[in-house]
């Protein structure tokens, strides 16, 4: 337990200080917000019903960007192996890993709204359901996310392996957390959130607990 | 240690290829035509044995998988490469095999089916795992790496099949012995057996190859240049 609180803090730092990173990546994720628009057109309507699409492919497409980047900077300097010879397990270590990369695309999710909102005039009064749907669906792509982000950083061609891996895993997150928040957007007259919410939820639990399982296998030598 | 030894592979495949014939003859010529889809129907002998079997090579690949993670053993990793291979294809045969019959039946070549949807995602996650084995040079990490991600893509198999469900619903029952015409019977459980008893020889033998592989790899480097019989006498007078 010590030596997860220990490895979340150490990661949380690290995104600190790096922080001119995760502003690098909101800006790709708000560009890839404002691209997708001239896909569809100026059809304000069209546009308006899209925006939760939008949204996540913008934070799955970023998300890709900012999972590497956790695992790449272990791989320099072979920073990885010292973690291992300490005396703590590799779970901490991937738990660690994992929440910081939740937090930071958690945040980034956040921080796109705003765009989606002026770019789509995409507004909803039920912000705190949206934070909760941007929560779930960030936990669902951190946990696979972490797990493959630490084996293709070791890998070569990196950047294609890691989209091509986790982009066919997390299509349930993906239709759960757009229909949810389309649904917060649009309006929810069936009471149809609930469903899809219970789906995230799951999709977490199973993948939190199975990757975590499996993150020792991968890291050892 | 590929399981299947000596000639069995290839007898299994013999098989298989003899029994495919049989079935698809059977299926085309002898047994009669649906009432409602006519001949187009006829992709049914070889689409649902595609199914069952891609089915079974992959959970054949997550057994392996978790073999592989407890027992460490190279023949599971060997035999996990080949059966990732033939599902991989297999998924793939099933998708175009059902865009075929869609297109006459539904109209379009494709429809946002639960079923369609996670066969087409089956290609992509168990393909992915594929495109990681080949860019993974050091043999332990691929063998641990890629039996990590298959059991990950098995479980979430289920879970894309569901959700794709709550999507988008619309679809028929699945065909099974109980659910099609008991003229259709035979044809389709013969088909099963020959695509099975390739998959046997096809999974066998891809993975004698792949151990071969693994023991070239993990051979010593044979000595550079031309080797010379012991006790010539090297230019220089060397020894």
């Amino acid at each position: 337990m010590r030596s997860f609180g220990a490895a979340l803090i150490k990661d949380l730092l690290l995104q600190w200080r790096g922080r001119a990173q995760i502003v690098a990546i909101f800006t790709f994720g708000a560009a890839a917000l404002l691209l997708f628009s001239f896909a569809i057109g100026p059809d304000s309507l069209a546009l308006r019903q899209h925006s939760a699409g939008f949204l996540w492919l913008a934070l799955l497409l970023a998300s890709t960007l900012s999972l590497a980047e956790s695992f790449e900077r272990e791989v320099e300097e072979q920073a990885l192996e010292g973690l291992l010879l300490l005396p703590a397990g590799p779970r901490g270590l991937y738990y660690g890993k994992a929440i910081a990369n939740w937090a930071q695309l958690a945040l980034l999710g956040a921080a796109l709204v705003p765009v989606m909102v002026v770019l789509y005039d995409a507004g909803t009064p039920r912000l705190a359901p949206l934070l909760g749907v941007i929560l779930l669906g960030t936990a669902g792509l951190s946990a696979p996310g972490t797990l493959y982000a630490a084996m293709t950083a070791q890998a070569r061609a990196r950047q294609t392996l890691l989209p091509l891996l986790l982009f066919p895993l997390v299509v349930p997150v993906l239709l759960a957390a757009v229909k949810a928040t389309s649904l917060l957007i649009l309006g929810d007259p069936m009471g149809q959130v609930r469903p899809w919410v219970t789906l995230l939820v799951a999709f977490d639990l199973i993948h939190w607990s199975l990757c975590g399982l499996l993150f020792d296998r991968v890291v050892e030598d | 240690m590929t399981g299947l030894s000596g000639r069995a592979p290839g007898a299994f495949v013999a098989l298989g290829v003899t029994l495919l014939l049989v079935g698809s003859y059977w299926g085309l010529a002898v047994a009669p035509s649906e009432v409602f889809m006519g001949d187009v129907q006829r992709i049914m002998y070889v689409h649902v044995p595609t199914a069952w079997n891609a089915m079974l090579v992959l959970s054949f690949a997550f057994v392996c998988a978790l073999f592989f993670l407890f027992n460490n053993a190279w023949k599971w990793d060997n035999r996990l490469e080949a059966a990732l291979e033939m599902g991989v294809v297999l998924s793939l045969l099933l998708c175009m095999q059902g865009a075929i019959w869609a297109k006459p039946t539904w109209g379009v070549w494709w429809d946002w089916d639960p079923r369609l949807t996670t066969t087409a995602v089956m290609v992509f996650a168990f393909g992915g795992i594929l495109a990681l084995r080949a860019f993974v040079d050091d043999p332990v990490k691929r063998a641990v790496w890629s039996a990590v991600a298959c059991i990950v893509a098995y479980v979430d198999v289920p879970i894309v099949y569901f959700s794709v469900k709550w999507w988008n619903s619309l679809h028929q029952m699945q065909s099974t012995p109980e659910t099609v015409s008991s003229a259709f019977h035979w044809p389709l459980r013969i088909n099963a057996l020959a695509i099975m008893f390739l998959c046997a020889g096809l999974v066998a033998l891809p993975a004698r190859v792949a151990d071969l592989r693994l023991r070239s790899e993990m051979a010593p480097p044979l000595p550079v240049g031309r080797l010379v019989p012991a006790g010539t006498p090297l230019p220089g007078g060397a020894q």
